[in-house]
């Protein structure tokens, strides 16, 4: 019982989990990126009708990935190049992509779907009940973890990570000694869109192996609240992540369980969880401040 | 304007004396072009291995864009650079660290949230292992008197300390020239007397430096030489240490600069418009400072000046005088009436008068006309701006046309939205609509920060007048020029304590400066 709801936690937050990291790079770099939905579900919805088409479910995870990018690329050329509003840009990208996937989905509505690989890994996966839980998943929970592990690395302990914190930080001198903001900016934007785009393949393939109009159903938006609870550090997306996944399915094996709770008590588990969890972090706003990037959400115009 | 009205004679000697030098840097008829205006007309500008050689001129005359062309942060749109005799083009910073230019900037180009290693890093081609550059930078910055750690995170050290990173940065670049921008606007005078410890050591190391200032007898003191801009032209080259502040003053602005004058009686003391009592507030942000206990009584007739290195509780000081940060009502009174809660308009109406730091943006709304800046600060105390709900345009803009004669701020077209006037002219517009208000009581912070000098010399004189008229005048400043010009009192804030006022006539430059360093602390802890 206890290793099944373990399985569906870890289902639920991985989407959560790909999403939110690459939103954190995003906004490292001093850009918030408010189409993660969008994105997300663009990906899931051309993640689903290639791998549909082609008979392969890996052709469609880099088809998502791809849209993901196509759509943060547009993001990143009205809002670096044209210096668009931030938070305008990126709310018309997730009305947009939810309209378009909408648009590109009608005709694999109720199309059975291709379900991703569960990799063993050997030896380990026999463990009795880790191995199950922690070993039998499918490759994109491991990539999950994979991200994680990189995206903490490369920021903390790499030259690019220090260059990307520097323009979040500060983009004024950033461009003083020399770096380029733009670039770097919209490399981290592509990132975020690949990242937003693989979450959305993860729901299409692997958590309903199927395509559902608006069916990241507010996941990107949680995704986007994930990366301020963590206050911008990777590891703690983990614990949000997983913290998320673990309270909405809980709400569904309550109800199976038929504990006498409210369903909406437990539909709203996670948003309430949301704010607890800030206002205990927001005690330390010292840390908070630091990790914060000083330039999120400001345009910049490089004076030459 | 009299374009060049001083004789150019000179020049060449001094280009002789300097002949037996071996030339670093050598720009030829440098131009640079922002949309109508000429920020650089055909500037030539030769420094010298191992010199000193100060840059001079007003606000506005193109220093900055100079040195930004030699750093590469811009390009010029004409002539020529020359270094060490060979013709190069710098495209961008990177290319002017290669050449061997290091720049400190005037506004800070730290990056707050990280750390001293990874701030210098950043600015290094090669900055290597992160633990080796730490035990360089621990060595180098000891080795010239600057120490460092290199694991404190920017956001917070004091500004002195930031400057030293910038400085420890630029060496560990091993430059052959440093280009420095207003170093010294933000340290104690100690900590300037350490800075020039170092560019002479520098100096004789045979490290050449380009020194902006507007503080002309630091300029005197350590230049060898000094180049003056004035409207994006070189006007004329001297040697510093045979001029006078004032002679270069004239020689920056193109006429004689009048100088401040306190009056000859003095001033007459009246009834106490301004007490704080034990004012002490928490630090609402990690980067800004708590206040500890502030007493301070300001009388009718008076001006008192508090001294202090910026980032020391200043600007929470004035929030809490002008009631933009609210506090206990028994700390602040004005005129004998406790106010510590009472909002800004109200005090307003008990004739009291504010003039914040940052001029654009909290004194005026960028995108605003002037005369709709005017509306926005006094539209409650008597000059019938607001009647009904509604707001008389017309009388704004008499307001806006009075206040621009008096106070000869400079605009191309009538009443201009705030953000498109310089920055001398805007400080002149936002004192400017407080004096003319009269107010009985009148606190003002920074009121000349970068500012030039004929504007500085304008607002002070007026500030004086303000006070000899029988008004309270507090003054909030870094500036220990402008302290002791206009000061009848001073009180120095370090670490959000405040040292007692003391008489100006009694106050030396070396005391204010213990008081900076924390002697105000002591005083207040003790207190």
């Amino acid at each position: 019982m206890f290793e099944a709801v373990l399985l569906t936690v870890i289902t639920a937050a991985t989407p959560l989990l790909i999403a939110a990291v690459g939103e954190l790079v995003v906004e490292r770099s001093g850009v918030l990126n408010l189409g993660v939905e969008g994105m997300m579900i663009m990906g899931a919805v051309i993640g689903f009708a290639v791998a549909n088409q082609t008979g392969s479910g890996t052709l469609g995870v880099f088809a998502a990935v791809g849209a993901g990018m196509a759509m943060s690329a547009l993001f990143a050329v009205l809002v670096l190049f044209l210096v668009a509003n931030q938070v305008a840009t990126g709310l018309a990208l997730t009305i947009l992509g939810i309209g378009f996937s909408g648009m590109i989905g009608e005709a694999f509505i109720g199309v059975p779907g291709l379900d991703l690989p569960q990799l063993y890994i050997p030896v380990l996966s026999e463990i009795p009940f880790i191995g199950p839980v922690f070993f039998q998943q499918d490759a994109l929970v491991y990539i999950s973890f994979a991200l994680v592990a990189l995206v903490a690395y490369g920021l903390f302990r790499t030259r690019v990570g220090l260059v990307l914190r520097a323009v979040g930080d500060n983009h004024g001198s950033a461009h003083a000694l020399g770096y380029s903001v733009v670039k770097i900016r919209f490399m981290a934007i592509l990132f975020g869109g690949a990242c937003a785009g693989l979450a959305g393949a993860y729901l299409s393939l692997a958590y309903t192996p199927q395509w559902v109009e608006n069916m990241t159903a507010g996941r990107g938006w949680i995704a986007l609240a994930l990366v301020v609870f963590s206050s911008w550090l990777p590891l703690r997306v983990v614990v949000g992540a997983y913290l998320f996944g673990a309270v909405s399915v809980l709400n569904l094996h309550a109800q199976a369980l038929e504990f006498d709770i409210p369903s909406q008590l437990l539909s709203s588990l996670p948003y309430l969880a949301t704010i607890v969890v800030l206002v205990l972090i927001s005690a330390n706003r010292r840390l908070t401040l630091v990790n914060t990037p000083a330039c999120l959400g400001k345009p910049f115009v490089p004076d030459r | 304007m009299a374009e060049t009205t001083l004789s150019e004679v000179e020049n060449k000697t001094v280009r002789v004396d300097r002949a037996d030098k071996e030339t670093l840097l050598d720009a030829q008829g440098l131009t640079k072009r922002f949309g109508d205006i000429l920020a650089n007309d055909r500037v030539d500008l030769v420094i010298n291995k191992g010199e000193i050689h100060a840059l001079l001129g007003e606000n506005g005359a193109g220093k900055s864009t100079l040195v930004k062309m030699f750093y590469g942060s811009l390009d010029p749109d004409g002539g020529e650079i020359f270094w060490e005799g060979r013709k190069v083009s710098i495209g961008n910073p990177a290319a002017a660290r290669e050449l061997g230019i290091g720049m400190v900037f005037q506004h800070f180009s730290l990056f707050e949230a990280l750390n001293v290693v990874e701030n210098i890093a950043l600015a290094l081609p090669n900055p290597g292992n992160m633990s080796e550059l730490a035990s360089r930078i621990e060595t180098v910055s000891r080795d010239y008197g600057l120490p460092l750690n290199p694991d404190d995170i920017v956001a917070d050290l004091p500004v002195g300390i930031r400057q030293r990173i910038e400085i420890v940065r630029c060496l560990l670049q091993e430059p052959q020239l440093i280009i420095m921008d207003e170093p010294t606007s933000v340290l104690t005078p100690q900590e300037a007397d350490q800075l020039f410890q170092t560019l002479q050591r520098l100096a004789e190391e045979g490290c050449a430096v380009l020194y902006i200032s507007h503080r002309l007898e630091e300029v005197k003191r350590i230049c060898h030489h000094a180049t003056i801009l004035r409207h994006g032209q070189v006007v004329r080259e001297c040697d510093p240490t045979l001029e006078t502040p004032a002679s270069l003053a004239s020689m920056m602005v193109g006429a004689d600069v009048a100088s401040v004058s306190a009056g000859d009686q003095a001033p007459d003391i009246g009834e106490t418009r301004l007490t704080l009592q034990e004012l002490s507030a928490k630090a609402a942000t990690p980067f800004s400072t708590a206040l500890n206990g502030i007493s301070l009584e300001l009388r009718a007739g008076e001006v008192v000046a508090i001294a202090g290195v910026a980032g020391n509780g200043q600007g929470e000081l004035f929030d809490a005088i002008s009631g933009e940060m609210p506090v206990a009502p028994a700390m602040v009174h004005l005129d004998g009436k406790p106010c510590g809660n009472k909002n800004i308009t109200w005090r307003r109406k008990q004739n009291a008068a504010f003039v914040p730091e940052e001029r654009l943006g909290h004194g005026a709304v960028p995108g605003m006309k002037l005369s709709q800046n005017i509306v926005l600060t006094r539209h409650s105390t008597g000059d019938g701006l607001v009647g009904g709900g509604f707001v008389s345009n017309a009388k704004a803009a008499d307001l806006e046309k009075r206040i621009k004669q008096a106070y000869d701020v400079r605009m191309s077209h009538d009443d201009p939205e705030a953000r498109s006037l310089s920055g001398g002219n805007l400080q002149k517009f936002v004192v400017g609509r407080e004096l003319d208000r009269k107010p009985g009581i009148l606190v003002v912070n920074q009121p000349t920060w970068g500012v030039d000098a004929g504007a500085a010399a304008l607002i002070r004189q007026a500030l004086i007048d303000l006070a000899r008229s029988g008004s309270a005048v507090l003054v909030i400043s870094q500036d220990l020029d402008e302290i002791f010009e206009i000061a009848d009192k001073v009180a120095v804030i370090s670490r959000g304590y405040l040292s007692a006022a003391e008489p100006a006539a009694e106050m030396t430059r070396e005391r204010v400066g213990l008081l900076m360093a924390g002697g105000a602390e002591a005083q207040g802890e003790v207190a």
